[in-house]
C-alpha cells in the first residue's frame, strides 16, 4: 500500500455504523456515536472508528482523540485485542482505598476468570458505601468477592433503576410545579425570583460558591439565543450529594432547572450526567419524557452521558464535552456565561443549587438564609464517608464544623478510630488534622462574621462538601499519594503545570523521602499556572501533609510505617 | 476636527506604561516593546492556545497567573512579566518540561533548550518520563515524540492552517500524545506530507530529513528511504538562504531555499500572497531532483543509426560540444525550413519555464520559423476555459485571486481536485469554510475537499452542462437572477435565457445524476450569495464540451452578477506554475504576447515594428494539431523545450509515432525525457532552481524567482540556448539577462506596464493589470467593464451533448485521467525526487471497491485497463469515492502511461482532448 492511501472503509460497515447513528450525523452528539458503538459492541474498533469519521465528515483524528479521551471507551486498533466482554470496575479513590479496595481487587482479579476485566477507577460516587465495584453497569456497594462473583453469575450487570425516587405524578401531587406554573402564568416575575435567590445568598453548590442569583443576572443580560447546562458529572472523590438527591427528587431539581430557564430565557437545556450514575440516566430519561409531555413549551431537553472523565466536571471542559469534544478546560475569558456552549451565552449550574431554587421561594429566602452557623448563612448537602458511624448525605447547615457533623449527624466516629484529620472537600479541597476539627466548614467566610476562622486560612476548601474522615488508621500521606495520583489521572493534558506536575508529584511523592522544597515550588507553580481548577487545587492534599503531617513524611516515619506494613 | 486613535490601550508591564493595539495580546504587546516573555505554544501565524503556560504573567487583581498570549491588555492593567511569583512559574514550567526531553537530545534549534538557557535553567530535577519510540515511517519527516512537549502547534498548523486534519491529540494527562489518524505512524496514515508541522514544531519532535551531497542514486532509492546520510533539515554551517518560488504548481507559493554546497538542502515557506508560508509536500519536499544523477550534463546528438524509440537510453547519443550541438540543432531546422517552408516546422515552449523564456519561445518560432506553430501545455488544460473566457468577458485569466475565498460566502468548486493538485490553494479555501464559507462541491469523483462541503454533487462524468443548464434555469424561474447587472453589464442573455427553459432539473436529474431538489438548493445558494466565487479545473475543459462547460460557469456568474466584486468571480485553476505567464507571453497559436490575435492588422504589424520582422497573419496549429501534422508528414521539424508530449498528450502511440516520424527533432531538457529520447539532439538545461526569472501564477500575479544553485556539469541556462539557437537561425539576439527581455516584454505589454525589473526584484511579488510604477496591481477585475467590444459580457447558450466515445458492450467503464498530490504533470522532476517516489511510487488505477470486487481483486492487485487506442497494467486501489463504472488513473507514469489509452478528440473551439472520458474495459492480469 501506498503511504497515503489508508484503507478504505468497508461499505456494509458504514452502512451499519450510519444506522446506528441516524441521519443526519452531529458533530456535537459525538461522544453519544460512540457509546453507542461501544455499548453495541464492547469497544471501539478501528473499523468503526473510521466508518463514524466517514459518517461524521470528520477525520480519523478528531475521533479517534475524542474516544481515546474518555475512560469509558475501549478503543481497539487494528491487531489489538478486544477488551474481555465484561468490566468490574472497582474505585480506588480515598474512601474506598481506606475501606480496602487494593485488597478487594487483588483478591477478584485473582478470583476472576479471563472473560472478565478488573478495571481500577476513581470514585464512582458511592463512597458511603466504601468498597465499590461496579459489574457492567450494576454497582456492588460494601462489595466483596462473593458479592461481584454472585452479581457476574446472576448476570446482574445492569444499573437498577432508583426505586425510591419520586416520579413525576407523585411529584405534582405534592405540589410539585406549581412554582414553574405561576412562573410561566405571570404570577411570579424573575426578578422575584432572582431576588429572593440573592436575599437566601444561594451559592453555587458545586464548588466554586458564586452567587446564584447574580449568574442568573448575568446571563439574562448576555444576547440571546441563550442555553443552559446542568453538571451533574459528580466526580470529585467523596462526593454523592447530587446521586443522594436525584435518586429520591429528580423533579424537585427539574423545577428549579425550569424555573431557572425561564428566569434568564433560556433556548435549550443540556444536562451532563456522568457515565457511572447509569440507573440515573434511566430514571432521569423517563422523567424528561413526562415532563416534555407535562410542559410542552418548555426549553428544548437533551440529556448527555459523560464517558468517564473527572475534569469533565469543570464547566467549561463540560460544554467542549457536550459539544463532542475532548474535556479540556477552556481559558477564561471569555466566561461561559459570555460565550459558553456553542459560543452562546450559557447559563450553567451544578444539580444541587437548581434543587434548592424551589424550597427557597416556597419557604421564603430567610427562612434559607437563617440556616447557617457560625455565621454563615444557608444549609448544605455534607458528603460524609470515612471513619464515622453513619456516614452519607448529611443536611446540615452551613459553617458547622468537622466536630459538630460527626457528632450531631454521623452518630460519632466508628468504635476503636480516633479522629485524626479530615478532607473538607474531596480530594481538592486538602487535609486537616484534628486539632482543626473546629473551622467552620463553608466557602470562604463573609466578610462581616469571620467566625471560627476559614477553611481557606487552613490552605483548604470545602468544594463539593465532600467530607472524608480519618482515623488514626489512616495516613494522611497515602491519603495525599492517592489524590495527586488521581489528579495525574484525570488531568486532562492541557497545560504543562497540571499534566506535566500531576505526574511528576505524584512520582516524587511514592518516593521514599519527598523532596519538599521541590514540590513546594511545583505545588506553587501548579496552582498559579494551571487553567483549570484540577490543576491549581491537585497540590492542596500534598500541602496538607506537609503543613500539619510533617512527622508522616520523616524519612524515619516512613520506614517505620512500611515495617509495620510487613 | 481631529480623530483620536481608541483601538489602542495603555497599560503597565513591569512598571513601565506601554501601548498596545486593539487586537494584540499582552505577549505581543510585550515582544513589540522589547521585553521578553518566554513562550512555546505561541507561534505567529497559529492561534494562542495558551497551553504551555510559559509565558505566564501576573495582572493586578487576578488570584492565578494569566498566559500572556492569550490576555488582551485592558486599559490601565497592571501585568508583570518579571515578579518574582511569575518567573518563579514560567522557570517551573521550562523545568517541567526541560525534564522529559531525551537525553540524547536530537533537538535542532529548539526553542525550550533556548529559553531554558536563557532563564538559567540548570539540570532538571525531575524524574524523567517514559519515552515513546521513534518513528522513522515517513521519508522526508522523523517523527521523535521523545522530544514532544505537547503543545499541539503542529496540531494546529496541520489542522487549522492546512485544514489536513490528520494530526490529532489524543489520551490524556501524562499520557496525552500527538498522533497521525488513529495513531498509526505517520508514513502509513493519511499525512499529506505538507510539512507544516514540522515547521510549527518548537523541540525538534518532527524534523525533515535532507540529503547532503549529491549522493543519492538509484542504489540510495531502492533501500530503506531514511538510508541516506541524513541530517536535519534547518539551518547549520555554511547554509545560505535564497528567496525564490516553488516549481511546481500555478498557486506560485513563495519560497526560500536552504542551500550548502551548491544543493538544495531544505525548504521553508516565505509569506508570499498566495502562500503566507505554507507548502505542500511537493513545494517542500521535492526540490532533490535538481540534484538527481539523471541529469544531463553534456549536449546530445543521437547516434547514426539508431531507430527512434521512448525506450532510447543515453547509449543511444553520443555526447557532444554546445558548438556542435547548437549548430547541429539549428542546422536541422534551417534545412527544413529552406527546404519545405516555414509551415514544415513547429516549437513547443513549456509552462515550467519564466515569462522571459515563453516570451523568447515564442519570438523565435514566429520571427526564426516564420510561423505561429508555437503552442504548450496550456493547449492541455485550459485552452477551452480560456477560449469560453475571451469570448465571453474578454479576459483568459482569473477574476479574482484565490485568496478572496476569505470575502466569499459561497464557494463553488467544479471539476478540481485542489487539495491534490492545487494544495495550498486548497487550505485557503478550507479555511474560509472553518470560517463559515458554504462549500459547493461538484465532481464525478468526491475528494477529500468534498468533506469539507455543505453540498457535495457527485454528478455523472461528462453530465456537466446539463447539470449546469438546471441550476441556471432555477435561477431564472425562481426569478434569482441579477437583473439590473444583466441589463448593464451583459449581453445575450435572452437567447440565454430561451436554452435554459427546457432544462428544468427533473428533465437534467437523470443526466446528471443530481436530484431535482439539490439542484434547486445549490442554485438558490449560489445565486442568494452576497459573493460567490466559482473555481474550476480540468475536469470542466479537458472534454470535447469543455468550452460549453465554461461557457455554462460564466453565465451563472453573469446572471447573477456574482463577479466584479471581492469575494466573487471566476477562477480556472491554472495547472503549472508559468501557465498564465506563458499564454500571457503569447506562446500559443493564435495570439501574440497580451493576446492580440496574430490575425488582427493592428497588433500584428505593432509586433512587426517591435520585433522588426514580417510575422505570419495565420493562426497556427495547436498541441494535437502539430502532432497529428508531424504524423503526416507536413511538420517535418520540431523545437521542444521542457515539454513532454510523448506522456502528455493523448492517444501516444499515435503522438509518439509522430514525434518519431520527425526529421529533425530538437530537445531541451533537464533529464532524457520519453521526449527527448525520440530527440536527434539534446540540449542539457537548467532546473528552476538554477535560474533567475519571473512567473506568473494563478491569481495573475508576476513573482520572481532567483537562482539557487548553479546548473551541473556543461548544463546551461535555458535562455543563453534560446539565444545561441536564434542566433544561429539568423536572429540579431543581444539579451544580456532576464532583465533585458522582461523590460522588452513591459513594452509589449500593456497589462504589465507598471512591473519594472526592478521593482519584482524589491517587491518579489505584484499583480497585472499593472499600468503604471504607481499602481499597486489589480487584483480583482472587472469591476466596472469586461476588456470586451462592447464593455459588456456575453451569454453563450450551451446544449448538452456527450462525449467523444461512450462506454458500450466491450468497453463498459469510464476512464478518467488526472494527477496525486505528490507528482507533477508527467513525473519527469517529482519521480526524480526522493520523497515524492518513495511516497507515490507506483502507477495504480483508482476504482470503486465493489468494481473491483466484481472482478474478484483485492486493493494491490494488478489489473489490465484497455482502450481502442491502447493496454497498460497498473496495481488496483479502492476508492470509494469513484461512482461505480469509473476508472481513475494519473498519467504520471511511464510504467504505465495513462494516456496511451485517452482520446485525441478535441473541443472544437479550444483544441483541448478529452482527457476526462473515454471508453475503456478493465479486468485481472492474469
Amino acid at each position: 500500500m501506498p503511504r497515503r492511501q489508508v484503507p478504505p472503509v468497508s461499505i456494509p460497515v458504514l452502512d451499519a455504523v450510519r444506522a446506528l447513528i441516524g441521519e443526519p450525523p452531529r458533530r456535537d452528539l459525538l461522544i453519544e456515536y460512540l457509546h453507542r458503538l461501544q455499548d453495541t459492541h464492547g469497544c471501539l474498533t478501528a473499523d468503526h472508528l473510521a466508518a463514524l469519521a466517514g459518517a461524521m465528515k470528520l477525520s480519523r483524528a478528531e475521533v479517534y482523540e475524542v474516544a481515546t479521551f474518555y475512560h469509558h471507551f475501549d478503543v481497539v486498533r487494528a491487531g489489538e485485542t478486544p477488551p474481555p466482554p465484561l468490566t468490574v470496575r472497582v474505585c480506588d479513590s480515598i474512601t474506598c482505598a481506606m475501606a480496602g479496595a487494593n485488597e478487594l481487587i487483588a483478591a477478584i482479579s485473582q478470583s476472576l476468570g479471563d472473560g472478565v476485566r478488573v478495571q481500577r477507577v476513581p470514585c464512582v460516587g458511592r463512597c458511603a458505601a466504601a468498597p465499590v465495584a461496579v459489574v457492567g453497569q450494576n454497582p456492588i456497594e460494601e462489595a466483596d468477592v462473593h458479592a461481584v462473583r454472585w452479581a457476574i453469575d446472576a448476570g446482574a450487570t445492569e444499573a437498577p433503576l432508583p426505586e425510591a425516587a419520586h416520579r413525576m405524578a407523585d411529584y405534582r401531587a405534592a405540589g410539585g410545579y406549581r412554582l414553574y406554573g405561576d412562573c410561566v402564568a405571570g404570577r411570579r416575575s424573575a426578578e422575584d425570583i432572582i431576588a429572593a435567590l440573592e436575599q437566601a445568598k444561594l451559592r453555587g453548590l458545586g464548588g466554586a460558591g458564586f452567587p446564584a442569583g447574580r449568574k442568573w443576572r448575568v446571563v439574562r443580560d448576555m444576547p440571546a439565543p441563550r442555553l443552559m447546562a446542568v453538571n451533574i458529572d459528580e466526580g470529585e472523590p467523596g462526593t454523592f450529594k447530587d446521586r443522594h438527591y436525584l435518586e429520591r427528587e429528580p423533579h424537585r431539581f427539574l423545577e428549579g432547572m425550569l424555573v431557572a430557564a425561564w428566569a434568564v430565557d433560556i433556548d435549550r437545556i443540556y444536562i451532563y450526567l456522568r457515565d457511572e450514575y447509569a440507573g440515573l440516566r434511566a430514571l432521569l430519561a423517563e422523567e424528561l419524557d413526562a415532563l416534555r409531555a407535562a410542559f410542552p413549551q418548555a426549553p428544548e431537553l437533551e440529556l448527555r452521558r459523560g464517558a468517564g472523565a473527572y475534569v469533565c466536571g469543570e464547566e467549561s471542559a463540560m460544554i467542549e464535552s457536550i459539544e463532542g469534544k475532548r474535556g479540556q478546560p477552556r481559558l477564561r475569558p471569555p466566561y461561559v456565561a459570555e460565550v459558553g456552549l456553542f459560543g452562546r451565552p450559557t447559563l450553567e449550574h451544578n444539580m444541587e443549587t437548581l434543587y434548592w431554587v424551589r424550597e427557597i421561594v416556597e419557604r421564603g429566602a430567610d427562612w434559607f438564609a437563617a440556616q447557617g452557623r457560625h455565621g454563615r448563612k444557608g444549609l448544605r448537602a455534607f458528603s460524609v464517608s470515612g471513619r464515622v458511624v453513619k456516614p452519607g448525605v448529611h443536611l446540615a447547615p452551613a459553617g458547622i464544623t468537622l466536630r459538630e457533623l460527626v457528632n450531631e449527624f454521623c452518630e460519632g466516629m466508628l468504635p476503636g478510630h480516633e479522629l485524626y484529620g479530615y478532607l473538607p472537600g474531596g480530594a481538592s479541597g486538602g487535609i486537616l488534622p484534628a486539632r482543626l476539627a473546629d473551622v467552620p466548614l463553608d466557602f470562604d467566610a463573609p466578610k462581616e462574621a469571620p467566625l471560627g476562622g476559614t477553611l481557606q486560612e487552613h490552605g483548604c476548601f470545602i468544594g463539593s462538601a465532600a467530607i472524608i474522615v480519618l482515623s488514626q488508621h489512616d495516613s494522611a500521606r497515602a491519603v495525599a499519594l492517592n489524590a495527586m495520583q488521581f489528579f495525574a489521572h484525570e488531568s486532562c493534558g492541557k497545560c504543562t503545570p497540571c499534566r506535566v506536575g500531576t505526574a511528576k508529584a505524584a512520582e516524587l511523592m511514592a518516593g521514599e523521602a519527598w523532596d519538599t522544597s521541590l514540590l513546594q515550588e511545583l505545588a506553587q507553580t501548579m496552582q498559579d499556572a494551571s487553567i483549570c481548577g484540577l490543576g491549581q487545587a491537585a497540590p492542596n492534599p500534598l500541602l496538607s501533609v506537609m503543613r500539619y503531617f510533617e512527622t508522616e513524611i520523616s524519612p524515619q516515619r516512613h520506614r517505620d510505617t512500611e515495617e509495620s506494613e510487613k | 476636527m481631529v480623530f483620536v486613535m481608541t483601538d489602542t490601550v495603555r497599560f503597565t508591564l513591569d512598571g513601565r506604561e506601554i501601548e498596545a493595539n486593539a487586537d494584540e495580546s499582552i505577549l505581543q504587546a510585550a515582544q513589540r516593546h522589547g521585553v521578553d516573555i518566554p513562550h512555546l505554544c505561541y507561534k505567529d501565524g497559529l492561534r494562542a492556545d495558551g497551553n504551555c503556560r510559559a509565558c505566564v504573567v501576573e495582572i493586578g487583581g487576578e488570584r492565578a497567573l494569566a498566559p500572556s498570549c492569550c490576555r488582551a491588555p485592558k486599559e490601565g492593567m497592571q501585568v508583570q512579566a518579571h515578579s518574582a511569583r511569575a518567573v518563579a512559574a514560567q522557570k517551573m514550567v521550562l523545568e517541567l518540561l526541560q525534564s522529559d526531553m531525551p537525553a540524547e537530545a536530537a533537538h535542532v534549534d529548539s526553542e525550550l533548550d533556548d529559553w531554558a538557557s536563557r532563564m538559567g535553567i540548570g539540570a532538571p530535577r525531575f524524574p524523567r518520563r517514559a519515552q515513546p519510540a521513534e518513528d522513522a515511517s515517513h521519508p522526508a519527516i522523523a517523527v521523535n515524540l521523545a522530544a514532544c512537549i505537547q503543545c499541539t502547534r503542529c496540531l494546529r498548523a496541520c489542522r487549522e492552517v492546512q485544514v489536513n486534519d490528520v494530526i490529532g491529540y489524543a489520551r490524556r494527562g501524562a499520557h496525552a500524545e500527538i498522533v497521525f489518524d488513529f495513531g498509526d505512524p505517520m508514513g502509513t496514515s493519511s499525512c499529506v506530507g505538507c510539512g507544516e508541522c514540522v515547521a510549527a514544531c518548537p523541540t525538534g519532535a518532527l524534523i525533515s530529513l535532507s540529503l547532503e551531497g549529491e549522493g543519492q542514486g538509484e542504489g540510495a532509492r531502492a533501500s530503506h528511504p531514511l538510508s541516506p546520510t541524513l541530517s536535519p533539515a534547518h539551518g547549520g554551517e555554511g547554509v545560505k538562504s535564497v528567496d525564490s518560488l516553488c516549481p511546481y504548481c500555478g498557486v506560485g507559493c513563495q519560497v526560500t531555499y536552504r542551500v550548502r554546497d551548491n544543493t538544495i538542502v531544505g525548504v521553508d515557506g516565505r509569506d508570499g500572497p498566495a502562500n503566507h508560508g505554507r507548502l505542500c509536500v511537493k513545494g517542500r519536499y521535492g526540490y532533490d531532483y535538481a540534484r538527481h544523477p539523471q541529469r544531463l550534463t553534456q549536449p546530445l546528438i543521437r547516434k547514426p543509426g539508431v531507430r527512434k524509440s521512448v525506450d532510447n537510453t543515453l547509449a543511444d547519443f553520443r555526447e557532444a560540444s554546445w558548438e556542435e550541438a547548437l549548430d547541429f540543432a539549428a542546422d536541422g531546422l534551417k534545412r527544413i525550413l529552406q527546404r519545405d517552408g516555414k509551415a514544415a516546422l513547429a516549437g513547443f515552449g513549456s509552462a515550467k519555464g519564466s515569462n522571459e523564456e515563453a516570451y523568447l519561445f515564442q519570438k523565435l518560432v514566429r520571427t526564426g520559423f516564420g510561423s505561429n506553430n508555437v503552442d504548450h501545455c496550456t493547449r492541455l488544460c485550459h485552452a477551452s476555459s480560456v477560449a469560453a473566457l475571451l469570448e465571453g468577458i474578454g479576459s483568459g485569466a482569473v477574476s479574482n485571486p484565490v485568496a478572496d475565498v476569505q470575502y466569499a460566502d459561497v464557494i463553488v468548486v467544479i471539476g478540481a481536485n485542489p487539495t491534490v493538485n492545487h494544495p495550498v490553494a486548497a487550505t485557503f479555501m478550507k479555511n474560509a469554510v472553518e470560517g463559515g464559507a458554504t462549500l459547493i462541491v461538484m465532481d464525478p469523483r468526491e475528494t477529500e475537499l468534498s468533506r469539507h462541503a455543505r453540498h457535495s454533487l457527485q454528478f455523472k462524468a461528462d453530465s456537466d452542462v446539463a447539470l449546469l443548464n438546471a441550476i441556471a434555469h432555477v435561477i431564472v424561474a425562481e426569478g434569482l437572477v441579477n437583473a439590473r447587472f444583466i441589463d448593464e453589464r451583459t449581453e445575450g442573455y435572452e437567447a440565454f435565457r430561451e436554452n435554459v427553459l427546457a432544462a428544468t432539473p427533473e428533465a437534467m436529474a437523470p443526466v446528471c445524476g443530481i436530484d431535482a431538489e439539490t439542484i434547486r438548493v445549490v442554485a438558490r445558494t449560489y445565486a442568494k450569495a452576497k459573493a460567490a466565487m466559482i473555481f474550476w479545473g480540468m475536469g470542466v475543459s479537458q472534454h470535447t464540451h469543455g468550452t460549453d462547460n465554461a461557457r455554462c460557469l460564466i453565465a451563472l456568474a453573469l446572471m447573477t452578477g456574482q463577479i466584479g466584486r471581492p469575494g466573487t468571480g471566476l477562477h480556472p485553476l491554472r495547472g503549472q506554475n508559468n501557465v498564465q505567464g506563458a499564454s500571457d507571453a503569447g506562446l500559443i497559436p493564435m495570439m501574440l504576447p497580451d493576446y492580440g490575435r496574430v490575425a488582427d492588422d493592428v497588433v500584428r504589424s505593432r509586433f512587426e515594428k517591435l520585433w522588426g520582422a514580417a510575422l505570419d497573419p495565420k493562426p497556427g496549429l495547436t498541441v494535437v494539431e502539430i502532432l497529428d501534422a508531424a504524423h503526416r508528414g507536413e511538420i517535418r521539424g520540431m523545437y521542444i523545450l521542457g515539454e513532454n508530449p510523448a506522456m502528455s498528450d493523448p492517444d501516444l502511440a499515435h503522438a509518439r509515432a509522430g514525434l518519431a516520424s520527425l526529421e529533425h527533432l530538437v530537445v531541451q531538457d533537464i533529464f532524457l525525457t520519453e521526449t527527448a529520447a525520440l530527440a536527434d539532439v539534446v540540449l542539457p538545461a537548467s532546473s528552476f532552481a538554477e535560474k533567475t526569472g519571473s512567473f506568473t501564477n494563478t491569481d495573475r500575479t508576476v513573482q520572481i524567482g532567483r537562482a539557487a544553485i548553479a546548473p551541473p556539469g556543461a548544463a546551461r541556462q535555458d535562455l543563453w540556448i534560446l539565444q545561441e539557437l536564434a542566433r544561429r537561425l539568423g536572429l540579431d539576439w543581444n539579451y544580456a539577462g532576464p532583465q533585458d527581455v522582461f523590460e522588452e516584454m513591459r513594452g509589449a505589454m500593456s497589462s504589465i506596464a507598471g512591473i519594472s525589473w526592478e521593482r519584482l526584484m524589491r517587491e518579489d511579488a505584484v499583480t497585472y493589470p499593472c499600468k503604471d510604477a504607481m499602481d499597486p496591481g489589480q487584483p480583482v477585475i472587472f469591476t466596472e467593464r469586461f476588456p470586451t467590444a462592447s464593455g459588456r459580457g456575453r451569454f453563450v447558450p450551451a446544449q448538452f451533448r456527450p462525449a467523444d466515445e461512450l462506454p458500450d458492450a466491450d468497453y463498459p467503464f469510464v476512464l478518467i485521467t488526472g494527477r496525486v498530490l505528490e507528482h507533477w504533470h508527467t513525473g519527469a522532476m517529482t519521480r526524480r525526487s526522493m520523497v515524492l517516489d518513495a511516497l507515490e511510487p507506483e502507477a495504480h488505477v483508482d476504482m470503486h471497491p465493489q468494481d473491483l470486487a466484481a472482478l474478484n481483486c483485492a486493493a494491490g492487485d494488478f489489473v489490465v485497463m484497455e482502450t481502442r487506442r491502447g493496454k497498460v497494467s497498473a496495481k488496483a486501489r479502492a476508492d470509494a469515492g469513484l461512482a461505480r463504472g469509473t476508472l481513475f488513473m494519473p498519467f504520471c507514469y511511464v510504467e504505465a502511461a495513462a494516456n496511451l489509452l485517452t482520446n485525441p478528440a478535441l473541443d472544437p473551439f479550444g483544441k483541448i482532448p478529452e482527457f476526462k472520458y473515454c471508453a475503456a474495459r478493465v479486468s485481472q492480469l492474469l
